[in-house]
């Protein structure tokens, strides 16, 4: 029922001083995707081609690449979704520092995270240790804790690809991290401070780029980044806000 | 390649090789015990393979049927295991695993709740009551983020993309480890006062299997070639229930949740075959017709589990019976079906994407196949490694002092047959429990040195395929050793088949000896693959050795010659360790007899 048929694709081979794509031809099969393709094309003809993955179902975000451009899993992305009459390009994350052909130094985003203030819970409402949460409470940050760490995200935000502002703004991924500490309805911390002095939430300018490459459909920018900035305007910009500081009136920390 | 060059060293009290949940939980009590910890992942922070886990984590908690208790998690893991489990490791985890799970919760984990606010547990195969804390189908995601994130804040050295090619000896227990950093190739000694392996499974022994690139035996191996004892190398399990079609995601895992949820399995003529044969232990606890199947699942106390809840090994020796038989799916599995529960439930296909969103995307995203409407594909995939390191229950300590292991990587608590969901319960209860001996072992041995011959020694080995200009690709050896074992040491064992892949196991480590690399060394896959080569030809020859002496079938080892059980093989558990020859020997050892109260607790509990 299938016919052979066989693909071009220009892989980006190289490492931090340089390097170039370089063209292979492999046969597809039923069902593969751009991961299939890679791994055949090291076992047949380049077995020095670097590249990251792990668990081959869209569930450690290890893959990540530009194919044809566009920042996605390769083991999401099925070859009968690509136009193969011409060549399939394969390039490392744009936003990272450059290791070896496919694969990008992405310890940025280790480094970011921990900037963010920890988890803080409430002590335990019953004497075993446990907490009363309902469902309702906790579904909002559910979806936040869907992030897989692919940092696809942070790879297409032009804050970071285009500007390189990497010392003053954590990005998207990390942003949602700390929307689900936030909106975490055991935890006391406040991060407003830190969101609008250290990690540049302003920076945002709501393009949603993030949010359309987001492989668990994470809602970044509507679910996330939007209620954030509102928290922060909220904290800082209102002016009622304002003249109370200005009096010394202490804010109370208020239930999430 | 021009000679071993130089490394650098760390030094370390304790040194966790793994950042699985296993890892990571080690690491976290290493740390709070007050010493020096270091963590070498093989990948990235966050990527191993917990990620994957989909189910739940089994702990008795009792928050959905207060009939549960840490007696019932018990016998239930023993019945699972077909008794030749470690008691005192299954006693254990039974009665620490609610506290470990709440733990995660206190670190910010979010389980699906109950209405009245507690944790939601489900059921699964094998486990008596509702018994899985779980987030939808990606509990292991939830459980490895958690443990990352509480981990990262505990002054923990991470060390991320690093292979772990030796253990380091001196006067008789390990004193570190050399690896290499995959970025840049480069070597690295680190030397500790205990060392943790935990790096899970095998399944890249096997063609078909649900686990990534990183699963070749490596702790196994590790500890083996550092004169440890394994244990019960015979027990693969082999998931019933790994995706068929398309062949590039063949292997890849479907939860045991789509039955708890309520999913049947049909053959082509849609009959639900696993009505077929119920096992003896089992048909008591069994529903015998499908009304009462689907009752059970929906709640109803007083039902019976339906046969598509039995235990793994059975489940997968059905399915493949009914391919044999010329009763499978177009693709060479069964049809595994949720989408029927739409006429009895209340939001039908949303009901359904919610319990199972992974799912749905994963089979709508990779097979264009709408779970919600249409049947899944299914057949058996190499899953989970039984046997392993064997280790003390209470210190988690391998024959080997100042060596521990937890999670996947050590043996004994699941016995010959793993429950689902007690492997994300196995690596919190055992994590711990090494990290906290670990922590007090190093404490009273400080780490040790190493001559640098000997370290030398090692790098010059680890770089040989370098030096082969006209050697075999690495990959090729693997594929051909996958197929290997796939085909004479899988689901089904027959004495001739495996005494065949013991022969060829022979023939592939020659050709191992003999692949060559190209190019340089970093983040070489071919140089990875040709290191990893080693562990996964020990640990397939202590499967298949342990595989030959087994003459029975007993949980994931099932042998066609001897279909039935043995009830002297059923007090013995198997011991593989290096012989002063450097062959393997294999010694069967009696399995620990149950004391008064816990034979007692089994048998209140058949």
């Amino acid at each position: 029922m299938t016919t052979s048929v066989s693909a071009t694709f220009k892989i980006w081979r190289g490492d931090a001083s340089g390097g170039a794509f370089v063209e292979y031809q492999t046969q597809l099969s039923e069902g593969m995707v751009v991961l299939d393709a890679v791994h055949q094309i090291q076992a047949e003809s380049a077995p020095d081609l670097a590249c990251r993955w792990n668990c081959k179902a869209g569930k450690c975000g290890s893959c990540s690449a530009e194919v044809n451009g566009v920042p996605r899993l390769m083991c999401m992305t099925r070859m009968n979704d690509l136009p193969v009459d011409q060549p399939v390009t394969i390039q490392p994350l744009h936003t990272f520092p450059m290791i070896r052909d496919l694969v990008t130094d992405v310890s940025w985003n280790y480094r970011q995270k921990l900037r963010v203030k920890k988890f803080s819970p409430r002590a335990p409402d019953r004497p075993d240790g446990t907490y009363t949460m309902y469902q309702r409470d906790i579904e909002r940050v559910q979806e936040f804790r869907k992030c897989i760490e692919c940092f696809l995200c942070q790879d297409v935000c032009h804050v970071l690809r285009d500007h390189e502002k990497h010392d003053e703004f954590i990005g998207p991924r990390l942003l949602i991290y700390t929307a689900s500490l936030e909106m975490h309805p055991l935890d006391g911390e406040d991060r407003l401070q830190a969101l609008k002095d250290e990690h540049g939430i302003g920076y945002c300018n709501i393009t949603k780029c993030c949010t359309k490459v987001c492989p668990e459909e994470i809602r970044i920018t509507d679910n996330g980044i939007i209620p954030l900035k509102e928290r922060v305007v909220d904290e800082f910009y209102d002016p009622l806000k304002i003249v109370l500081r200005a009096l010394g009136v202490k804010k109370q920390k208020t239930a999430k | 390649m021009a000679g071993v060059g130089t490394w650098d060293t760390h030094d370390y009290d304790v040194l966790v090789i793994g950042a699985g949940g296993a890892g990571l939980r080690a690491a976290i009590e290493a740390a709070r015990a007050g010493v020096k910890v270091g963590l070498i992942c093989k990948s990235l922070l966050g990527k191993a393979h917990t990620v994957m886990a989909e189910g739940g984590v089994a702990a008795a908690m009792a928050n959905v049927d207060d009939r549960d208790s840490w007696k019932v998690h018990f016998a239930d893991t023993m019945r699972g295991g077909q008794y030749v489990n470690n008691h005192r490791m299954a006693e254990l985890h039974a009665q620490e695993a609610p506290a470990r799970v709440r733990e995660l919760e206190s670190w910010g984990a979010l389980f699906d709740r109950t209405r009245e606010g507690t944790i939601l547990q489900r059921n699964f195969g094998g486990h008596r009551y509702p018994r899985l804390a779980h987030v939808g189908d990606r509990t292991g995601l939830e459980m490895i983020r958690t443990l990352q994130d509480h981990g990262i804040h505990q002054g923990i050295a991470v060390h991320m993309e690093f292979t772990v090619v030796s253990l380091l000896k001196d006067a008789g227990r390990v004193v570190g480890v050399v690896a290499y950093d995959r970025e840049r190739g480069r070597f690295h000694v680190f030397r500790a006062g205990a060392t943790v392996l935990a790096t899970g499974g095998i399944g890249k022994a096997y063609k078909i299997t649900s686990n990534s690139w990183e699963y070749t035996g490596d702790g196994q191996a590790l500890a083996y070639d550092a004169g440890a004892d394994l244990l019960d190398m015979e027990f693969v399990q082999f998931h019933p229930t790994g995706m068929v079609w398309p062949p590039s995601v063949a292997g890849i895992l479907v939860t045991e949740g789509v039955r708890g949820e309520g999913g049947v399995l049909r053959n082509s003529e849609g009959r639900r075959f696993m009505f077929d044969e119920i096992p003896e232990n089992y048909r008591s606890s069994t529903a015998d017709n499908e009304e009462e199947g689907w009752r059970y699942v929906t709640g109803d106390k007083e039902a019976r589990r339906p046969p598509e809840l039995l235990t793994r090994d059975h489940v997968a020796r059905m399915i493949r019976r009914e391919v044999r038989a010329g009763r499978g799916s177009p693709h060479g599995g069964v049809f595994l079906d949720i989408s029927w529960i739409k006429s009895k439930v209340a939001g039908g296909a949303e009901h359904i994407k919610k319990k199972l969103p992974s799912m749905y995307h994963q089979f709508k995203k990779l097979a264009d196949i709408d779970i919600t409407a249409e049947a899944m594909e299914v057949g058996p995939t190499t899953h989970y490694m039984m046997g392993g390191v064997k280790v003390h229950a209470e210190t988690q300590m391998s024959t080997v002092p100042g060596l521990y292991a937890a999670g996947e990587v050590a043996a004994g608590l699941h016995g010959a047959n793993r429950l689902g969901g007690n492997s994300l319960s196995d690596l919190l209860v055992f994590g711990k429990r090494a990290g906290e001996n670990a922590a007090s072992f190093a404490r009273e041995h400080a780490a040790a040195s190493v001559a640098d011959s000997e370290i030398q020694s090692v790098i010059g080995r680890a770089l040989q395929a370098f030096d082969r200009p006209s050697g075999e690709n690495p990959f090729m050896v693997q594929r051909a050793l996958q197929e290997m074992m796939q085909e004479n040491v899988g689901i089904v064992r027959i004495e001739s088949e495996v005494e065949h892949a013991l022969g060829e196991l022979e023939l592939l480590r020659a050709r191992a000896a003999n692949v060559s690399v190209d190019g340089h060394r970093e983040y070489n896959p071919g140089w990875h693959c040709a290191i990893d080569l080693d562990n996964m030809l020990t640990v397939s020859e202590a499967v298949a050795r342990c595989a030959l002496a087994r003459r029975e079938s007993r949980g994931g080892h099932f042998r066609d010659d001897h279909p039935g059980k043995d009830a002297a093989l059923g007090k013995v558990n198997h011991v593989v360790r290096k012989g002063p020859d450097g062959r393997m020997q294999l010694e069967a050892v009696p399995v620990l007899p149950l004391p008064a109260d816990l034979a007692q607790i089994v048998e209140e509990n058949k």
